[in-house]
């Protein structure tokens, strides 16, 4: 029983929001409720979205109407099912980018933290370099790299989870090797060292499970980084074309010119969709940082400070 | 767009040397030292970038395939040099680059030189526009939330925080657009001015290519409004987004500061909590703020090219993209190098700021 | 307002007729049922649960008591300086004003003008980037001395006059410093500056000298109680050091789990405590030269047995970073520990006592002379032909709470050498671990348990049956018990002495605290700044030191007993008169 329990409220979000109170429960609350929607969305695009997301329809710039109700693009797109089917899309991209780049940049960062010496220097020059310089502007590049040319559904979205993921290796790489070099001088490794433990033994058993202890949080955090990443790639016309799956960025993009003239709906649907899903994420990833640290955390007050404040005004 | 992620922070006198006793030369060592570190970082972008984009082929071909002749094409190869190998050219590039000799786009037969020089002012004039609005709205209200932490101004400013960072700017352009311009009609909806404006511009001997500074210097109160005008828009849309990035930066580390023994000990003494934020708490935040604020230059290049784009704000980032979907990889390559130098030295001159703040890296 | 004078005439009622207050009718503190809730996850907590006591201008007071006492909470409540999760009821007068109902403009007016605090760590209380004489100048200007706002220069003056009241040298030039430039025991005598600043009747100072080594806390408690001569300055003290509260305090307060034990003069209260609680904690406290580890011996013990560890000339060098030179931690120092033996090894911080026990486990390389370890000299150092040897070695570390991998049970993280250098079963494991436990007096049951699940004496425990799970021939104790507090400790420092005794493992036992070393150590060696000043029987070395540092050092142990500490403490200021 007590186990089971504590297994339970052991899981992230679960304690974290037993933790909770006030704003910070709301923000959590926010955070659960539209990343749930984006993930059911995502989930459930083929039986909510009334047409496919790259079928098209002779009304062009059509307005909200009761057949497309959020109303059609200039290339006849109906932009509700395009914003239904897009959060398919991110959900993809998101999933392979995110874990291609924890499972590379946990691996590097352990190796470069806890051996040192040549590789770690020329990781952490290569890794520094990389991070300091726009991820936008990378991911564009290794974009051009990985396409030449215009691609299906699935070589665009591995396109663009591989151009992001480039991109977030030198984060996971610097978070797990600062928190190896942290991890190396703890007693409890040292300990490990003194008993005659192998190096493999250390990093396996001792080090790796308290190196990413803040996962969860970077890859919250992390995840609505690529949605922004992937949506400016489509903005600027590198991400997944149109006619191969729907994708928020790339709707963005033709929507500009539709906004100069007036027609809002086929930019304002995607682009409320991304901002509340990065929203979401953030306000997730936001409130999980701050439970977790006890100088961030929201301090309660005890009831009679309440009630005595309450006192005061009646006094005065 | 590395922003949200907080890196366990490194302290702050880097490293400095900690020795009790005044060692003169520490500062400049430091300096020294920082400095020469800024050549390894352009170096691998660089290279990176260069055979990142070479992976897809020498640049003639990609820039005019299709569109000559086979054996044309095949000529101007060869002119060009792109059919030697790869680590030759490397290696030439290299030497270019050192002599600050770039070439010529393939596009549009420019000096990459020149390109760099013209747009580059006009990048440089959006971020400093944006920067402004960032630091105006950023800074006051992430210490306004720590002060009031918990409270419901602080709710307020992170709220805003994240809305800022969870709306790109392309749609933060295209709503700012739809009510400001299309609908009150009260800014214009692109560009950075009337043609007549660009017309005087270009008129201008010795330009500093920002143009508010331009037409201040040359007193034409006309030119000066609508280049205001203009903008307003785009120096909101990327400073927003720069805006939620410092708020939250100010607040948190400014949280870590006044949890720290000695402003307490400065309450203690029966300092005012206004005179702990302003005075006491400031100066010691302010040195990893500053640390981290340069890494934002990142965040604010990559929001350039995107804000650009929606603005069609004819700075390197709006070229860039015009470059990358004409594949003039030459030209794109000199814009990257550029944008590495300027990541580069300006991640310096914010680690040197931060050391002449610290005592403990100055003495 | 009212609220708070009404509650001031209560207490002034109250504490009427109280010993201590007799002299003047105004006491410098009074303190009335202080209650400090705290609300947490857990729900609330009562952190302090019903303290009273007064202290008289001029007096010092201490309070003592082991962590979770509410010892620092009242400190903190004096000032006002609770957090907002902490609600508190009762009264503190300070001045005639009740801290816990004024307006917190006038607890600002209250700060510094009439109570002031001292902290536990100097290094941390001082702002890094101003400059001390700036930090000073803050406590002066947000008062009102005269009615006006003390002026830029008058500030200043007043800094470092302040700055020359505690002994700080050229203080004119030394005002414009920033802390960094001030060594340890300094920078304390810089916040004592900022304290006195504005010449305030009651000083607070919490652990002062806790984060200072012996020599520089044996000048602290001189400066603050020259303060209280010269200026009659009230101090509460608050600290969990016995031999501290004997040197400095007039009169105790003991604390035990939030509530107030025992109050005494400090002489009733050592020669003859009330309370089971106090008897306890007293009888706990080591006393230097009291069961000595070698009383009687007239020369070496185990100087037949065969040598385990032996240094020649050994040196450690830190390298420098960046074109700084080395530091050397080490400096040619030589020893021998035998079979059987144990070695104690006293130093401050920095001396290298900790850098020497890392190096005989392989932790840190040795750069010069020479270290044998069970026959492996470490100068030529390679973990894998190590790797064998370290069955032989058993390492105790100091923080209870680090040295355990948070994510593995106690049981598993004792098995890990048993893993790893036996083929023993499973099961077969699970019975020794459980074995180890017993030995060390836990439960079995709790291998099953989580490091956290455990108090710091209980890990300290585990921590023990791991560095003997092998039974190894050498155990390296670096600073045990340093971490826990003084009744724990004794039980701590009791096991060890008993398992030490039955199974007869040599053992370096490094500490800063003589009078643990003597307890357990039959040959001390004394580290001062890396060189070995002087090594021999430990009862030798306490009752009749050689080497001047260590005569320092021993003359500036406070002994928590205040008549003999009145006499060392005269021996101590002859010594350095002396010089």
């Amino acid at each position: 029983m007590e186990s089971k329990k504590s297994l339970f409220s052991r899981l992230p979000v679960i304690s974290q929001l037993k933790k909770s109170m006030g704003l910070q429960r709301g923000m959590l609350v926010t955070g659960i409720v539209l990343t749930l929607i984006f993930l059911l969305t995502a989930a459930l695009a083929p039986l909510i979205a009334p047409f496919g997301p790259t079928q098209r329809f002779d009304e062009t710039q059509a307005a909200p109407s009761s057949v497309h109700l959020w109303g059609t693009t200039a290339g006849g797109y109906d932009v509700l099912s395009r914003t239904i089917w897009g959060a398919q899309t991110a959900v993809f991209v998101i999933v392979i980018a995110v874990a291609l780049s924890i499972f590379i940049g946990v691996i590097l960062g352990l190796l470069s933290g806890y051996l040192g010496g040549w590789l770690d220097r020329i990781l952490v020059v290569v890794a520094d370099a990389i991070y300091a310089f726009p991820t936008l502007l990378l991911a564009m590049v290794m974009s051009i790299a990985l396409t030449q040319g215009s691609s299906d559904m699935w070589a665009g979205i591995f396109a663009a989870a591989i151009s992001i993921t480039v991109v977030f290796i030198p984060q996971y790489f610097r978070v797990i090797r600062a928190e190896t070099i942290r991890l190396k001088a703890e007693p409890f490794v040292e300990s490990a060292i003194v008993v005659g433990a192998s190096t493999v033994r250390i990093m396996a058993r001792h080090i790796f499970k308290n190196a990413t202890r803040t996962l969860p949080l970077i890859f919250t955090l992390n995840a609505s980084e690529a949605i922004l990443t992937l949506a400016g790639l489509g903005f600027l016309g590198f991400g997944i074309e149109p006619s191969s799956a729907a994708e928020w960025g790339y709707d963005l993009n033709h929507a500009q010119s539709d906004a100069t003239a007036g027609i809002w709906w086929t930019g304002v649907f995607p682009g409320a969709a991304i901002v509340m899903t990065v929203l979401g994420l953030t306000l997730l990833g936001e409130s999980m940082n701050d439970l977790n640290d006890p100088r961030l955390r929201g301090r309660k007050k005890t009831k009679k400070n309440a009630a005595k404040k309450q006192e005061e005004l009646v006094e005065a | 767009m590395t922003a949200l992620i907080d890196l366990p922070a490194e302290e702050p006198a880097l490293q400095a040397p900690k020795s009790k006793k005044k060692t003169g030369g520490s500062l400049g060592k430091y300096l020294a030292i920082r400095f020469v570190l800024i050549f390894p970082t352009i170096f691998i972008l660089v290279t990176m970038v260069f055979f990142l984009m070479r992976l897809t082929g020498d640049p003639i071909t990609a820039a005019l395939g299709g569109r000559l002749p086979a054996d044309q094409l095949a000529i101007r190869i060869h002119e060009a040099g792109y059919d030697r190998p790869l680590f030759i050219q490397y290696f030439e590039y290299l030497g270019q680059i050192a002599t600050g000799n770039f070439g010529r786009t393939i596009s549009d037969n420019l000096l990459i030189s020149d390109m760099l020089a013209t747009y580059g002012s006009a990048t440089l004039e959006l971020a400093i526009n944006s920067l402004v609005v960032a630091l105006l709205i950023g800074i006051p209200l992430g210490m306004l939330a720590a002060y009031k932490r918990d409270k419901w101004q602080d709710a307020i400013a992170r709220v805003l925080a994240i809305a800022f960072y969870a709306t790109p700017v392309f749609f933060a352009g295209l709503i700012l657009k739809l009510i400001f311009s299309i609908w009150l009609g009260w800014f214009p909806v692109a560009g950075r001015g009337t043609t007549s404006t660009e017309i005087f511009m270009a008129q201008l001997e010795s330009p500093s290519g920002i143009y508010w500074l331009d037409a201040l210097r040359s007193g034409n109160m006309n030119a000066f409004w609508d280049v205001v005008q203009h903008s307003i828009l785009p120096a909101t849309a990327l400073g927003l987004l720069t805006a939620g990035i410092f708020l939250r930066l100010v607040r948190t580390n400014m949280i870590g500061t006044l949890s720290r023994d000695y402003v307490e000990a400065g309450r203690s003494r029966g300092v005012s909590e206004f005179r702990l934020i302003t005075k006491h708490a400031y100066k010691p935040a302010l040195i990893p703020i500053i640390t981290v604020m340069g890494l934002q230059i990142a965040l604010l290049l990559g929001g350039a090219v995107l804000t650009e784009t929606t603005f069609e704000w004819k700075g390197l980032g709006f070229q860039l993209a015009q470059y990358l979907t004409a594949r003039d990889f030459v030209a794109v390559q000199g814009i990257v190098v550029l944008l590495a130098v300027i990541v580069a030295v300006t991640n310096f001159i914010v680690d040197v700021i931060a050391a002449l703040i610290d005592p403990r890296v100055r003495y | 307002m009212s609220r708070s004078t009404e509650n001031a005439a209560k207490v002034n009622a109250a504490v009427a007729g109280v010993p201590g207050g007799e002299k003047s009718p105004r006491s410098a503190l009074q303190i009335a049922d202080l209650k400090v809730t705290f609300a947490t996850d857990q729900g609330d907590v009562l952190a302090v649960k019903d303290v009273s006591f007064t202290v008289a201008p001029g007096e010092i007071v201490a309070i003592v008591g082991e962590s979770g006492s509410g010892k620092t909470v009242t400190a903190k409540a004096i000032l006002g300086l609770l957090p907002e999760t902490a609600d508190s009821s009762g009264a503190v007068i300070i001045s005639g004003n009740d801290v816990l109902s004024v307006s917190a403009q006038e607890m600002r007016q209250i700060r510094g003008r009439d109570v002031a605090m001292v902290f536990q760590e100097p290094s941390t209380a001082l702002n890094p980037v101003h400059t001390v004489g700036w930090q000073i100048a803050e406590g002066l200007r947000a008062h009102r001395p005269e009615g006006k706002r003390v002026g830029k220069k008058e500030a200043r003056k007043l800094a470092i006059e302040a700055l020359a009241k505690v002994g700080i040298p050229e203080p004119e030039k030394r005002v414009d410093y920033y802390p960094h430039q001030f060594s340890g025991g300094q920078k304390q005598r810089v916040v004592i500056a900022a304290a006195l600043a504005l010449n305030p009747g009651l000083i607070v100072a919490d652990e002062p000298t806790t984060a200072l080594d012996v020599t520089v806390q044996a000048e602290i408690l001189e400066l603050l109680r020259d303060l209280r001569d010269r200026y009659g300055t009230s101090i509460v003290l608050i600290t969990h050091n016995m031999g501290v509260v004997a040197d400095l305090a007039d009169r105790v307060v003991v604390m035990y789990q939030g509530d107030v034990v025992e109050k005494a003069s400090s002489k009733v209260l050592f020669e003859a405590p009330q309370q089971d609680y106090t008897k306890a904690l007293l009888a706990a406290v080591p006393h230097l030269g009291r069961n000595s580890a070698s009383a009687g011996f007239t020369e070496r013990a185990f100087q037949d047995k065969e040598v385990l560890v032996r240094a020649t000339d050994l040196e450690i060098e830190y390298p420098g970073r960046l074109g700084s030179p080395a530091f050397k931690a080490v400096d040619k120092v030589s020893f021998t520990i035998s079979a059987g033996e144990v070695f104690g090894l006293v130093g401050e911080s920095g001396s290298g006592k900790t850098t020497i026990g890392r190096a005989i486990a392989g932790l840190n390389r040795t750069t010069g002379g020479s270290l044998n370890v069970l026959g492996y000299e470490m100068l030529n150092y390679k973990e894998r032909t190590f790797r064998p040897l370290r069955k032989d070695i058993g390492f105790v570390f100091q923080d209870p709470a680090a040295s355990f991998n948070p994510y593995l049970s106690i049981g598993e993280c004792v098995a890990e050498p048993l893993l790893i250098h036996t083929d023993l079963s499973g099961p077969a494991v699970t019975k020794r671990v459980g074995e180890l436990l017993e030995s060390v007096q836990l439960p079995g049951a709790y291998a099953k348990r989580f490091p956290h699940e455990l108090s710091g004496g209980q890990r300290q425990r585990a921590s023990l049956a791991r560095g003997l799970a092998l039974s190894p021939k050498l155990l390296i104790a670096d600073e045990p018990t340093s971490a826990l507090d003084v009744s724990v400790q004794a039980k701590v420092l009791e096991l060890f002495r008993e398992i030490q005794n039955e199974l007869g493992f040599a053992a370096l036992f490094i500490s800063h605290d003589l009078a643990v070393v003597d307890i357990l150590a039959q040959w001390v060696g004394v580290l001062y700044k890396g060189k070995m000043v002087e090594q021999g029987i430990g009862n030798q070395v306490m009752g009749n030191p050689q080497a001047d540092y260590t005569k320092r050092l021993i003359a500036s142990l406070p002994v928590p007993d205040p008549a003999e500490q009145a006499k060392r403490r005269a021996a101590h200021q002859a010594l350095l008169a002396a010089k």
